[in-house]
């Protein structure tokens, strides 16, 4: 097990490394910051100073090494922009996006599940068949759409949600949070919404393919045979058995809910890391969207890791297969 | 008054084109204490009547007519609630695969606490105890550590006991046992078997038991109902049915289970219901190249061969440790013979076949195949002539054909692999091939899922021959299947030896099938050969204690009396 664990960290830190990489040659496309740091009354030894202090002169190898030297001891740069260094500016914007995020997993993962065994206990039934149509249109409308239609409707028409922005947050320490505010929990509503739906419905039909699979297993119809109750069957014996499955791609969503928030953000002008890095790209602000890049996929292959140890706790299986005889 | 009384029972399965019966008008009784074998066809609605008496037909099956009488009361009809709490109280079933019918999250305990208090209610401790005692009962040594493993830490045997054990949480009246023994090995089959016995006679519970075996039936049962489509054919006291059977089909099913004893030329087919299907093996020869099957030589010399599995997986090249699954293995085939391999699940009989398709990579030891070493073979060109002469057929004829090809396809797929012929003349082989092996030429337009599983197996069979292999390896080419099926298969494969000169690598644990098949076996035990022998000297005179064990634990007809055995389809 702790081998396990020890392994799979190495290759965590192999993943990083190459999706550093592989940033940092892109930056070069992104366009030159330095015709947006300095004035129209630039003249070429301006430019030149400029970019040999910041290194841009040199190849991407060497900036992107230099990165990594700042980034091991915590140091990210200096936004080009706002002048201030990146973690600062990304401490501030974090909790506006972790929170979004918290919220729609939240909503995602509970309704997802719970959805998904309803149509797939009553696959029959005219609610279930509902479910699924209405499911479809979740999945194939846009993001964007989706989060303007909301607006639309509950703000433009109805009135009753804010179109943009977090409401009032309250300072707790350095966490910002909207969850203490009448307003900020308005705010989050619409937002929240608009980035689970589309994980919503994908948990939704997978829980419910994975259950009705379950439901024809010979342990479920034994259980049956036995005389157990549906609930017990449904809820304990093919659940549990549907979650194995299920987990790895609900991982892989909280992720995306994370790195895709940026649209969401962008909608609906959400203050946080996605909005942020929208920004630096317009920007070509380096260090922010290196940055930005580093934390995301940082995320991505720790929840990864969390969802391989859930595997473990789940089934029995694995755990006696490390364990060896 | 019986303990459980089917009266003109009648199971219909509407479709959208028809009306299925698969249960006939069928009259049925068990006395308390009673084993009751079920015995048929697949097909014949042997499972539909225990899943009738369950209440758990699946849809769109229902009762039509008929009625169901537990202990004099009709269960028939019940409502869903009330067929629940009847289920595990007071019938109870035992389903054929171990491997399946636990759920794999769940300990030992967690499953049957569940099932005590679902019925009985009571408190953790009183369910805690019962699930001790009951997995005492059932045969499983240390119950206190066994009772917190999940189902995935038994063995085949030990998991059917599990499942007996639930089976009795309650102290049923009924039990039905669907194919109770079918999944698991002789030895293990015969200790499930008597637990089954001593239950009926001990707790005086009524046991239905439904299976195809004629072997078991005839050890265990003390009456038996042979059905065939949907009807009763025959009832009676075992020794009756079986020693004299009164009906044709019995007669024939009979007939056609194998003999431990005398070796057949043919397998007997089953003729009742007019089905017999004609192969033409003998057109094939017309075409095959001609081979000389020098049986003096060897086709295989096999030395030493060894294949290791990882079995934990280390950081450190020290922390690994392998499970020996072939332990240094020799024995050569001779052309022309068929060449058995026996040996209980996890004997390591399959992966000797695969390394010898050359499927697993050899850890150790060579395969020579005609003077040539080939299981070092790199070489492509050399890897694929040597492949061209082998071919295989799996035991699963549900899972070993692709079913998104169609018939023709996958017949043709070795030929467009090898290179050996195109355009037209693949279809002509094709078809021949298809002809051949009994399908007719049109079977060749359709998919894998239209046919039955022999029928599907002549696929394999046909698929197999599209090379023209000198040699065939047939790893439990029949054990999904049903004794009659079993038969034509096995009558092809002889067909193929006798007029094609084919060499056969026959691996199987059914020993009467291999008794009837096979020139000379190999016993095989933990991954080592304990006996070689000729079939005739190994069955009449087994050297080795295991093969005299294995021989000894078969289920076998001949216990009974004889007569009536004459009859052949």
């Amino acid at each position: 097990m702790f081998a396990y664990i020890v392994r799979r960290m190495f290759q965590s830190v192999i993943v990083l490394l190459v999706v550093g990489l592989v940033a940092f040659s892109m930056f070069r496309f992104v366009g030159d910051p330095i015709d947006n740091m300095l004035g129209q009354e630039r003249t070429q030894a301006d430019i030149d100073r400029l970019r040999s202090e910041l290194g841009l002169d040199q190849p991407f190898p060497v900036q992107y090494f230099k990165f990594l030297q700042g980034a091991v001891q915590g140091n990210f740069g200096v936004s080009y922009r706002q002048g201030r260094p990146v973690s600062t500016i990304i401490a501030e914007r974090a909790p506006a996006t972790l929170e979004l995020a918290f919220v729609s997993g939240v909503l995602a993962i509970t309704l997802g599940i719970a959805l998904g065994v309803f149509t797939a206990i009553r696959r029959q039934g005219v609610a279930a068949n509902v479910i699924m149509t209405v499911s479809l249109i979740g999945v194939s409308l846009p993001t964007f759409l989706i989060g303007i239609l909301l607006i639309y409707i509950f703000s433009v028409e109805l009135d009753l949600l804010p179109s943009f922005g977090r409401g009032e947050t309250v300072m707790i320490g350095n966490w910002s949070t909207g969850f203490l505010t009448t307003s900020g929990l308005k705010a989050l509503i619409l937002p929240a919404i608009t980035l689970g739906l589309y994980q919503m419905t994908l948990i939704m039909r997978l829980v419910r393919s994975e259950m009705l699979e379950v439901m024809r297993a010979d342990y479920v119809r034994f259980a049956r045979a036995r005389g157990l109750s549906d609930r017990v069957i449904n809820f304990r014996h093919a659940l549990k058995n549907t979650l194995v499955p299920v987990i790895t791609i609900t991982g892989l969503q909280l992720g995306s809910i994370i790195a895709f928030a940026i649209i969401t953000e962008t909608v609906f002008q959400w203050p946080g890391v996605g909005l942020l890095f929208i920004n630096a790209i317009q920007f070509v602000d380096i260090p922010v969207m290196a940055a930005y890049l580093m934390l995301i996929s940082v995320m991505f292959v720790t929840i990864n890791l969390i969802v391989d140890l859930l595997y473990y706790a789940i089934d029995p299986r694995l755990r006696v297969d490390a364990r060896a005889t | 008054m019986s303990l459980l009384t089917i009266n003109d029972l009648t199971v219909e399965f509407p479709t959208r084109r028809q009306l299925f019966t698969a249960v006939d008008h069928v009259d049925l009784s068990v006395e308390p204490g009673e084993i009751h074998g079920l015995v048929g066809e697949s097909g014949a609605g042997k499972s539909t009547i225990g899943a009738a008496i369950m209440g758990l037909l699946d849809r769109p099956g229902r009762i039509a007519s008929g009625t169901i009488k537990l202990s004099g009361e009709q269960i028939s009809g019940l409502d869903a609630e009330a067929m629940r709490g009847l289920r595990g109280k007071k019938i109870s079933m035992i389903f054929q695969d171990p491997l399946t019918s636990l759920n794999p999250l769940f300990t030992v305990r967690e499953q049957l606490v569940e099932t005590i208090q679902a019925h009985l209610g009571g408190s953790d401790a009183e369910a805690n105890k019962r699930a001790r005692d009951l997995i005492d009962r059932v045969g499983i040594p240390d119950p206190d550590t066994r009772l917190d493993q999940y189902p995935h830490q038994f063995s085949g045997g030990m998991r059917q006991r599990v499942v007996i054990a639930l089976a009795l949480c309650t102290e049923p009246d009924v039990i039905i046992a669907d194919e109770p023994t079918t999944a698991l090995d002789v030895s293990v089959q015969a200790q499930i078997l008597d637990l089954i016995k001593e239950l009926a006679t001990e707790r005086q519970v009524g046991v239905i038991l439904i299976t195809h075996d004629m072997g078991v039936i005839a050890d265990t049962t003390d009456k038996v109902t042979v059905m065939y489509a949907g009807k009763v054919v025959e009832t009676g006291p075992t020794s009756q049915v079986m020693g004299r059977p009164s009906h044709e089909y019995t007669k024939s099913l009979i007939a056609a289970v194998p003999r431990p004893t005398l070796k057949l030329h043919r397998f007997p087919q089953i003729s009742y219901g007019g089905r017999e299907t004609r192969f033409a093996i003998e057109d094939m020869a017309r075409h095959w190249p001609k081979v000389d099957n020098d049986t003096s030589k060897p086709v295989f010399e096999i030395r030493d061969l060894t294949k290791k599995f990882l079995q934990r997986k280390g950081l450190l090249p020290w922390d690994r440790t392998y499970f020996t699954a072939v332990d240094q293995v020799s024995f050569d085939i001779r052309a022309g013979e068929v060449f058995g391999v026996v040996g209980e699940s996890g004997s390591g009989k399959s992966t000797v076949a695969r390394m010898i398709a050359g499927l697993y990579p050899v850890d150790g030891g060579t395969i020579t195949f005609e003077g040539q070493v080939v299981s070092d073979l790199k070489n492509r060109a050399a890897l694929d002539a040597y492949r061209k002469n082998i071919q295989m057929i799996f035991q699963d004829p549900y899972s070993s054909l692709n079913p998104r090809m169609r018939v023709d396809d996958i017949v043709a797929e070795p030929i467009r692999h090898h290179r050996l012929m195109d355009g037209a003349d693949i279809k002509r082989r094709v078809d021949e091939l298809l002809d051949q092996v009994g399908l007719g030429h049109e079977a060749g337009l359709k998919y894998p899922h239209e046919f039955s599983g022999g029928q599907r197996q002549r696929i394999s069979i046909a698929r197999a021959l599209a090379t023209q292999p000198r040699f065939l390896i047939c790893d439990e080419p029949t054990s999904a299947l049903d004794v009659s099926i079993q038969a034509q298969i096995l009558n092809i494969l002889k067909d193929l030896q006798e007029h094609l000169g084919l060499t056969l690598l026959f691996i199987s644990h059914d020993l009467p099938v291999v008794r009837q098949m096979c020139d000379r076996v190999a016993v095989m035990k933990q991954g080592k050969v304990v006996e070689l022998q000729e079939t005739n000297s190994l069955f009449a005179n087994p050297q080795t204690e295991y093969a005299s064990e294995l021989l000894r634990l078969m289920p076998r007809l001949d216990d009974l009396s004889t007569e009536g055995l004459s009859a052949e389809g």
